[in-house]
């Protein structure tokens, strides 16, 4: 059962997290990694969690659309799978960079390339060891409120407005006080 | 999502017409689901329905409602509910549309003539001439149990949905269990 307050804010039971759960801001995405939008607000979240460093908790949820994009259900799997060996972000980022090369043979490379245990991959992916965790994260989103990828929300409010990183980063700011470097 | 329908809500109108409210029975329609098929809305009695209405086929992919309720056919299954996509564009546009987008479910064409069905149904923009963005979930008896217009440019998500059909799941639920005492 989902539990409703965790629905637009980073879980740490469950969520892959940067930062401390309990900093003053959280950034909550939900995205899809064959999604071109999603791909180009990329750089924003990172400079984004650059700019604020200890003063932002970000976790990031899958929203795979797997009709119109035939590799994202497979890339989040090796996403987690990555994750299940301590690697995450780095596939995570790895998967954002090439986003026109996410068929299994891919992924495998990227596996490789992230020095993880491939056969271990390969296996959970086909498997769908982690699908059930990803239809979590999509059915959470549903709940949330999610209309479309990416879709950002701060401190538990859905963000609508542009993706840019001025516009972002003055609504992550926005009354909270923070310095930005 | 956002960003690209702000563009396009500034091309809409701003009036805003009232939807047939719950309670009321849903008017019967017929209208081609394919260039050679038609759907009567009697062909539903006996379980839940969701209607959606939008204005148009073809708005950007990631955002796009009807990609969403796409992935979202098992959890409207689940709740035992099936759902329609309807707008003016005509049976073979939603033939591409449907082709170009992988959509498991039938889109119906209000196109001749031209959104009469929106129009009795409270949802036609003269202006326009679109239907606008509106959700209705009819029970398995054809009443409309709940109904939601959105502001033309912002794709009104799945969660408003999921909570009327599984309003009537416990409606039910309640009423077996009072048949049973």
């Amino acid at each position: 059962m989902i539990v409703e307050t965790k629905l637009n804010l980073p879980d740490k039971a469950r969520d892959h997290i940067v930062g401390d759960i309990d900093a003053p801001v959280a950034l909550l995405e939900f995205g899809d990694y064959e999604c071109p939008f999603c791909g180009q607000v990329q750089p924003v979240v990172k400079a984004i969690l650059d700019r604020l460093g200890d003063s932002i908790c970000f976790a990031f949820r899958h929203f795979p659309l797997s009709n119109i994009h035939p590799h994202a259900e497979h890339a989040a799997e090796a996403a987690e799978s990555a994750g299940a060996q301590g690697s995450f972000w780095e596939m995570h980022e790895l998967l954002f960079q090439n986003q026109q090369a996410l068929d299994d043979e891919s992924l495998v490379e990227y596996a490789a390339a992230l020095g993880l245990d491939e056969a271990r991959l390969i296996r959970e992916v086909l498997s769908g060891a982690h699908a059930e965790h990803i239809r979590e994260d999509f059915r959470m989103g549903v709940r949330a409120g999610v209309n479309g990828t990416p879709c950002f929300f701060i401190n538990g409010q859905r963000y609508d407005g542009a993706r840019g990183l001025e516009p972002l980063l003055a609504a992550i700011t926005q009354g909270s006080g923070l310095y930005v470097a | 999502m956002a960003n690209e329908n702000g563009r396009y809500q500034n091309m809409y109108s701003k009036s805003r017409r009232s939807a047939l409210p719950p309670g009321t029975n849903a008017p019967d329609f017929t209208l081609r689901s394919t260039p050679d098929q038609w759907l009567n809305l009697g062909e539903f009695r006996g379980q839940p329905l969701v209607l959606a209405f939008y204005p148009a086929d073809w708005s950007p992919v990631c955002g796009d409602q009807m990609t969403l309720y796409n992935e979202m056919l098992k959890e409207f299954h689940d709740l035992g509910a099936e759902l329609l996509g309807i707008s003016v564009d005509g049976a073979w546009c939603h033939a591409a549309f449907a082709r170009d987008r992988k959509l498991h479910f039938p889109l119906l064409a209000d196109f001749e003539p031209k959104g009469d069905v929106a129009r009795r149904y409270g949802v036609y923009r003269d202006k326009d001439g679109v239907s606008e963005r509106a959700l209705f979930v009819i029970d398995a008896n054809g009443q409309i149990h709940w109904s939601y217009v959105s502001p033309i440019g912002v794709n009104p998500g799945a969660d408003g949905i999921l909570s009327a059909l599984e309003e009537l799941q416990n409606k039910k639920g309640n009423a077996v269990m009072a048949g049973a005492k």
